[in-house]
Order: C-alpha cells, then sequence, then structure tokens
C-alpha cells in the first residue's frame, strides 16, 4: 500500500490523481481466523491493529454489521483527556492521549490530533475541591493537569460569562495536552493499517450467533456464513448485551441514549475545549466552525440512536448562560449514540465465562478518547492473558465490589 | 417524546414528569444469598433490543411507583401498570404478543 505524504500528493499531481488506491480491502470472509473482532469501531479496530503491530497476530478479521466507524465512533464530540481520578482510569486514558499525540505518524494518516487544552469548569465549592483532588491526584499519577483560577479560564477562553448569576465560575481543571481529534480518521486510519497488515475488514457481516465446543469458543454464525476463530473479542459498545446473550453470559450494562449537536459554523471564536459537568454540557469548536455541543444521557433503555428532546433543552439552555454568544445560533444537526452503562460507569476489559472470548465494553460516555490505549491494552489482553491496563477493568469487580468508582469524579460528561 | 399513563392517578404524562427507575420485577437478595446472587440482584440487567419492563416513578405528580412495558427499538408503549405485582398482568402480555409475537423477557413470555 503506497505510503501518504508530500511527495506521493506532488508524484499523484503528475499523473492527475490516478495512481491512489482504495483504502481498505473489501474482502469476503474466510473460514478460520486466529482471531475474530466483532465490531469495526475505533476500539476494535484498534484492538486488532496492536495485535497485529505489538503481538504478530495478523490472520484476524474485524466484522462489522453495518459500515466502518458508523457507530458511536462517528457520533461522539472528539474530546479527548485523561484528567481522571482514579489510578486505573487515569492510566488507560493517558496511555490512549499519549498515543494519540503521534497517532497520525504511526498510522501514515492525519487523525487531526488538536492538543488545543481541555478546561473542566468548577461551578460550586464541591467541585473546585473536587477538581483541586483531582489535579493533585494527577500530578502524582503523571499526567499533567493544574487548576486554574477564573482569570486564568477567562483568559483561555474570552468568550465565557465567569460571573453567571446561577454558576459562576470558580476555577477549572486545566490539561493543556488534552484536546480533540478527527473521529472517523481515526477510524479510517486504523483500517487502512488493518487492511494493510493482511487482516480482512469485513462490513455488512452481522454477527447472529457464537459457537462453542468444551466451554471454549469456536466461531460465529454470521449473515455471510459460519466463521471459526481461536480467540474471540467483542468490542459492539451499545450491543454488548445482545452479542454476551449469543456468548452466554450475562453483563452488568444497560444501554442508553446519549446525545450530541453542532451549530451552524461561525468565525473562530474558542480555542478550548470546555466542560461544564455542573450543569451537564460541554462545547467546543470545530475545524469547521461549528460549535459542538454534549449533553446528558437518557435515564431509560433505548436502542433508537435519538434521544429525549428536554436533554437537548437542559443542554442549550445551561450553556447560553456560560456563554451568552451561542444565544442566537441556530443548530444545524442533533444526533443519539448507544452507550454502554456499566454499574460503576467504569468501562469492562476482561475475560468472560466462556474460554477465549473476551469483552470490551462499558465505556459510556467517554469511548471516543480511549480508542488508542483500549486497544492496546485489551490486545495484549487476548495476546497474553494479562494487561497491566485492563487489570482493574474485569467483569468479576462487580462480584467482589472492587469498582472504579469514577463516576463520582467524572458526572455525566465522562 | 416518551408518554406513560400512570396507573394510579389516570394521567398521561411526558418523560419530564416522570422518573425512571430501571428494570421491573427484579428478585431481591440479602443476606444469606450466594455471591452470585447477590451480584445479579445488583448489577445484572436485562438490555433486550425490543420488549422491557422497567419501573417508572410518577415523580412530578402522584409520586407512586409504577411499571412500564415498552419496547426499545420502537419507543412503543405496550402499557403501564401498578408496581404490587411479581409479574406482567395477563392483559398487558396479551397486548404486547398482539404487537410482537413470541417475545420473551427473563422467564416471561
Amino acid at each position: 500500500m503506497s505510503r501518504y505524504s508530500a511527495f506521493a500528493i506532488a508524484k499523484e499531481a503528475f499523473r492527475e490523481h490516478t495512481g491512489w488506491r482504495r483504502t481498505w480491502g473489501n474482502p469476503e470472509p474466510k473460514r478460520r481466523y486466529d482471531a475474530i473482532i466483532i465490531g469495526a469501531g475505533g476500539h476494535g479496530l484498534a484492538t486488532a491493529y496492536y495485535l497485529g503491530k505489538n503481538h504478530g497476530i495478523r490472520n484476524v478479521a474485524i466484522l462489522e454489521k453495518g459500515w466502518l466507524g458508523g457507530g458511536n465512533t462517528g457520533r461522539n464530540t472528539t474530546i479527548i483527556r485523561s484528567n481522571y481520578l482514579q489510578d486505573p482510569s487515569a492510566a488507560i486514558y493517558e496511555k490512549s492521549r499519549s498515543l494519540y499525540e503521534d497517532l497520525s505518524q504511526d498510522l501514515n494518516y492525519n487523525i487531526m490530533f488538536s492538543p488545543r487544552g481541555v478546561i473542566m469548569l468548577a461551578q460550586t465549592e464541591h467541585e473546585v475541591r473536587g477538581y483541586k483532588r483531582t489535579a493533585h491526584a494527577n500530578a502524582l499519577q503523571g499526567v499533567a493537569t493544574e487548576f486554574i483560577g477564573p482569570e486564568r479560564v477567562k483568559e483561555l477562553c474570552p468568550i465565557m460569562e465567569i460571573r453567571g448569576p446561577r454558576y459562576p465560575v470558580l476555577g477549572g481543571l486545566w490539561q493543556p495536552r488534552g484536546g480533540t481529534a478527527r473521529h472517523d480518521a481515526v477510524a479510517w486510519g486504523y483500517a487502512r493499517k488493518c487492511s494493510e497488515m493482511g487482516m480482512d475488514v469485513i462490513q455488512k457481516c452481522e454477527v447472529t450467533g457464537v459457537r462453542s465446543k468444551d466451554g471454549k469458543v469456536a466461531g460465529v454464525s454470521t449473515t455471510r456464513g459460519e466463521i471459526d476463530c481461536d480467540k474471540l473479542g467483542i468490542v459492539v459498545a451499545g450491543h454488548s448485551g445482545v452479542v454476551a446473550e449469543m456468548a452466554g453470559f450475562r453483563l452488568p450494562i444497560e444501554s442508553v441514549a446519549l446525545q450530541a449537536l453542532v451549530s451552524e459554523p461561525i468565525k473562530p471564536c474558542m480555542d478550548v475545549v470546555v466542560m461544564a459537568n455542573t450543569v451537564h454540557g460541554y462545547m467546543s469548536q470545530s475545524d469547521k466552525g461549528e460549535m459542538v455541543i454534549g449533553g446528558g444521557a437518557d435515564g431509560f433503555n433505548n436502542y433508537t440512536q435519538r434521544g429525549s428532546f428536554h436533554h437537548i433543552e437542559e443542554t442549550v439552555r445551561a450553556l447560553v448562560e456560560t456563554f451568552p454568544i451561542i444565544s442566537r445560533l441556530k443548530m444545524l444537526r442533533q444526533w443519539g449514540g448507544i452507550v454502554d452503562m456499566t454499574g460503576d460507569r467504569s468501562p469492562i476489559l476482561s475475560k468472560t465465562p466462556l474460554e477465549n472470548c473476551f469483552i470490551n465494553c462499558g465505556w459510556g460516555t467517554g469511548g471516543f478518547k480511549a480508542i488508542p490505549g483500549s486497544g492496546w491494552g485489551f490486545a495484549e489482553l487476548m495476546a497474553t492473558g494479562a494487561s497491566p491496563l485492563t487489570a482493574e477493568f474485569g467483569l468479576d469487580r462487580f462480584r467482589e465490589g472492587r469498582f472504579v468508582d469514577e463516576s463520582v469524579a467524572a458526572g455525566v460528561a465522562h | 417524546m416518551l408518554i406513560l399513563t400512570c396507573p394510579y392517578c389516570g394521567v398521561a404524562c411526558d418523560e419530564t414528569e416522570l422518573s425512571p427507575g430501571g428494570e421491573a420485577h427484579l428478585k431481591r437478595f440479602g443476606p444469606g444469598s450466594s455471591d452470585e446472587e447477590f451480584e445479579t440482584y445488583l448489577f445484572h440487567r436485562e438490555n433486550p433490543k425490543g420488549v422491557h419492563f422497567e419501573r417508572w416513578r410518577h415523580a412530578y405528580g402522584c409520586g407512586k411507583w409504577f411499571h412500564a412495558a415498552r419496547h426499545t427499538m420502537t419507543l412503543e408503549v405496550f402499557g403501564t401498570y401498578p408496581a404490587q405485582v411479581y409479574e406482567p398482568p395477563e392483559d398487558i402480555k396479551a397486548a404486547i404478543t398482539a404487537k410482537v409475537p413470541g417475545w420473551s423477557w427473563r422467564d416471561f413470555s
């Protein structure tokens, strides 16, 4: 596969761009693979990529019922940060953020990582204390964050009204190396590299059953025939419960709709990401100029990929108070994704009761930022049976009461 | 917008008037139960792409808990019924069967 570079563009310019080839293949499924990953979203593709790159397992198929990156990978607000309180979360999210730093070079595909900085606003005294604690924890964990005062917040984001009558800005947790990336490009870049390593990315291939023999996974039944495998990775986010049922085990997961929306494009006015957890909203400006806004999740099980209107109303109402400049903006699009919420709001990267079958799910409302780290850890777990990144995220933590108690720290905009 | 009729006061209320309360008909396990039973009771949840039974509270109305039978893919509501039962009443089951033949949820069908 040809390498993307300025030289390649110049070379193609001389032959009227006739030499570009398909970015990834469109193969027929083979009869057998060493490993099958169900789900060609960011996490599934990243898992396959690191299986090949770090562990030399390249006879791999990634099965996708729809199209590549068409689920939550294409539906999030593209925020990348790692300012978590608990050690296991900080470790996997910081691994992820650090991989994002040079992912464009690693994949030879521009994922447009923009470390523009993320502020999490403290708008109550409790949040001030909470974020100071997080900043101290991050210092011990080796995650670069600091607690900043309201003047510095205003300096970083001048369009913000920090003396809001109801929720004045009292400070913020500032992570200067957090930011955003082009979400689709992350899936496309990983898919291209997987394809280049000889893996089969098979779209429009829905898994309809999981076959097992003597308590071990034997293969999967799909809409495109039976496929055997030695190892199976289930990476299907909102539909984890559906696939887990096929594999014969239950999960501590409920699927709900999480919404986001974007405004009409306006001139650049905001070069940081701002999250306001007290009022349930977060906002950044895309390269096209749209204000990208995320809000709260529904409280009931839902697979419709659209959410309740009143959540949008609450989110926008809260953000207008903090950003008066957006009060006249028209909203262009609204959409929803199905997120898989666990009992402790932390992910599950684990072995399952079915031997050689592994599951990566429960990222809930915070999956995009975790893609490279999750793939790195989950690939190690699948290849070797254990990974320091995933050790605390096992399924058995619910029975044993070892929760990763991060929902307290992260609230809604996880 | 989701609209459920409160079986106690008969008001058709939209979801802003209600609080969702999660899966219905949970069997409670307490002291003396096994780890597996306790884990199942506390954490394992039905998460169907289809017929689902839930608890709701008419929070900004009469304040009472009730049950609802709903489809998680179409958001269609099959019916609501009071909370003082161990399983869905026959008329609710019949209403679901009329729309979704062959449905099952936990041990109910």
